[in-house]
């Protein structure tokens, strides 16, 4: 059968996570450069996705009834990369290639080069958008697959995303839930120092969003949360899910020059050190 | 004799060549309406299609669409960055999205979503954009579209075209969805005369010579087709015989017709409502200066922001009339016959 759900439990959701987020660390390290607070940020969010949620099928990347995930923020692309590789797309070997010349894993997320990857994204605020087209597509043919869209918070200072938010409350996207990858930090500063953005939840909520709340980093409360919005109609559903930039190495946590630095290999033992020793306890 | 040299216009359409004004009587439609008709067809054979608006589908003429086909056309409203990435969306999953607004917005305000989510991944998305050149013309320069052609064929894996009437502007827009990937059709504002019929031979990438001759060749794109057929037939009256190549697709451009143009003709003259830079006449002077260095001149927007005013007056008073066309003819074949004489 294609397209079964993983249903990986709770306590292996957290394993792999911590799988991931070494992966992340290893590629990045590995290339010299990328982005890794906002990978570790969403890595638990795309492996519940991936490995609980999502009815994908990794021999058939584009079989047209699977769920459809699009990284908006993009320049996290190492964990969905490492999410696609421990899921099967393609072999793990491709990681340690992250940047390189010719390697089937860009610099930001290209649907045409990389198998699994439902959306190319990279220039901030398209992908609300393209996850709304996919979602009214679904409409139109029938097809009950659901749309998974993760958008970073420093992302929404982008007006499109507001515009995309208008034509998700227009048409009542309920087959679409848009996942905000709420870390507090963009490239330059904390959010609240480059450009405010309290009350978000309100903001939402007046668009017309019915808005959930959650801790993105409590693997329990994400997958239950995942699976209760599927259920929810005639209205989108956005899930703020407030993470920790660098979420996982507490050297990177909540500092901003993390957003786009990558770890040498002293920094990098460490961080593996402390992912594991986590994990293990 | 000269009326001989014409292929495919018709009939009326010869003779209204030398009418005062030229075309007076001839039937005349703006080809942003042809593309909406067009659309509306597309949409009764071919259940992929969709229309994507922002909100100028009155202005454009696709409220029909609308009308006839309600579930497969979206109004995104004033907000032409969230339409062309949710067209990106829909053509991943086999729909074919014409996202349909005016030029500038296409091709300035969402070009960013136009070039990194339809054509770098190559998506089958379908932009459909009035008031291409300078054809907005009293609506004033924010709403002229002047740099559209130079943007769009700046983008890798794009296909740009800019039909010359009405029916070709339906066969543009039928051929569009048969091509797999993204497709920019330029339509214009203001009407133009019915030059062609239905069997004309539109095919994608393939300029499609109007008038024959041998003395030098006016290529032309969009809505300068027609009044460079004025120049050639006035010229015609001086005893030049001047070719008309209709070049609709300004990317992939015909790179065969315009060498053999060079090769048998001598002089060439580009004529675009688009700014010279980037456009049309960039286009051909790229392949003449790498295949066949010829003598050229470019009619076209001179680097410049133009203003309002009737379309006709705005042309002839930014170098564009069809006199312009025939004297910048002139000028290119008085060069060919002076370097002639050098040899």
């Amino acid at each position: 059968m294609p397209g079964e759900r993983l249903g990986m439990s709770v306590a292996e959701l957290q394993e792999m996570a911590a799988a991931i987020r070494c992966d992340v660390i290893e590629m990045i390290c590995a290339a010299g450069e990328g982005h890794p607070g906002g990978s570790l940020s969403v890595t638990d969010i795309i492996t519940a996705l991936y490995f609980r949620i999502m009815r994908v099928d990794p021999r058939d990347p584009n079989w047209p009834d699977r769920d459809r995930f699009i990284l908006s923020k993009g320049h996290a692309c190492p964990a969905w990369y490492a999410a696609l590789a421990e899921r099967g797309y393609f072999d793990r070997s491709h990681l340690g290639t992250l940047r390189q010349l010719n390697s089937l894993l860009q610099g930001h997320p290209d649907m045409k080069v990389t198998p699994g990857i439902d959306m190319t994204a990279g220039s901030l605020g398209h992908g609300l958008s393209a996850g709304l087209g996919m979602a009214l597509a679904g409409r139109l043919h029938g097809k009950d697959y659901h749309v998974w869209v993760v958008i970073g918070d420093g992302e929404c200072q982008e007006g499109a995303i507001w515009e995309a938010a208008l034509a998700g409350a227009k048409w009542q996207v309920d087959n679409l839930t848009a996942v905000l990858d709420r870390n507090h930090l963009q490239n330059d500063d904390r959010i609240e120092n480059v450009m405010p953005d309290e009350p978000m939840a309100a903001k939402w909520r007046a668009f017309g969003w019915n808005v959930i709340e959650i801790d993105g980093h409590d693997m329990a409360q994400i997958v239950g949360t995942f699976e209760r919005v599927q259920a929810i109609v005639g209205v989108p559903t956005i899930v703020i899910a407030d993470t920790v930039k660098g979420k996982g190495v507490s050297y990177m946590e909540g500092i901003p020059v993390w957003h786009g630095r990558a770890p040498d290999e002293v920094e990098a033992a460490c961080a593996l050190e402390e992912i594991r020793r986590c994990a293990g306890e | 004799m000269s009326k001989d040299a014409y292929r495919y216009l018709r009939p009326e359409a010869v003779a209204a060549l030398s009418a005062d004004p030229p075309f007076a009587g001839l039937e005349a439609q703006a080809t942003r309406f042809s593309y909406a008709e067009a659309i509306v067809e597309l949409g009764e054979r071919n259940p992929d299609v969709v229309v994507l608006d922002a909100d100028v589908s009155k202005g454009v003429g696709t409220a029909a669409f609308a009308e006839r086909f309600p579930e497969r056309s979206f109004n995104f409203g004033i907000s032409e960055q969230n339409m062309m990435a949710a067209a990106a969306g829909m053509a991943t999953t086999g729909l074919i999205p014409f996202a349909t607004t005016y030029a500038v917005f296409a091709t300035l305000r969402a070009l960013d979503q136009v070039r990194n989510s339809i054509h770098y991944p190559r998506l089958n998305v379908k932009i459909a954009a009035s008031h291409g050149g300078i054809t907005a013309a009293p609506d004033g320069v924010t709403h002229q579209g002047q740099e559209d052609l130079s943007i769009m064929r700046a983008l890798p894996n794009a296909t740009v075209i800019g039909a010359a009437d009405p029916p070709t502007t339906k066969l543009a827009t039928w051929a569009a969805a048969e091509w797999d990937g993204p497709v920019y059709l330029s339509l214009i504002r203001v009407p133009v005369p019915v030059l062609f019929d239905l069997d004309y031979p539109f095919q994608i990438g393939k300029a499609v010579t109007i008038r024959e001759g041998s003395d030098a060749t006016i290529v032309a794109v969009r809505d300068m087709v027609s009044h460079s057929l004025v120049a050639a037939e006035r010229l015609s009256w001086q005893g030049l015989d001047v070719r008309v190549i209709d070049c609709h697709t300004v990317k992939p451009l015909d790179e065969a017709a315009i060498v053999r143009a060079a090769e048998e003709t001598g002089a060439i003259v580009t004529a675009e409502s688009n700014t010279i830079v980037g456009g049309l006449g960039s286009a051909v002077a790229e392949v003449l200066g790498e295949q066949r260095p010829t003598p050229m001149l470019r009619i076209g927007v001179r680097d410049t922001f133009a203003e309002s005013g009737p379309y006709l007056p705005l042309l002839e008073k930014y170098g564009l009339s069809a006199n312009h066309v025939a004297e910048a003819v002139l000028r290119v074949v008085a060069r060919k016959r002076s370097g002639q004489q050098g040899l």
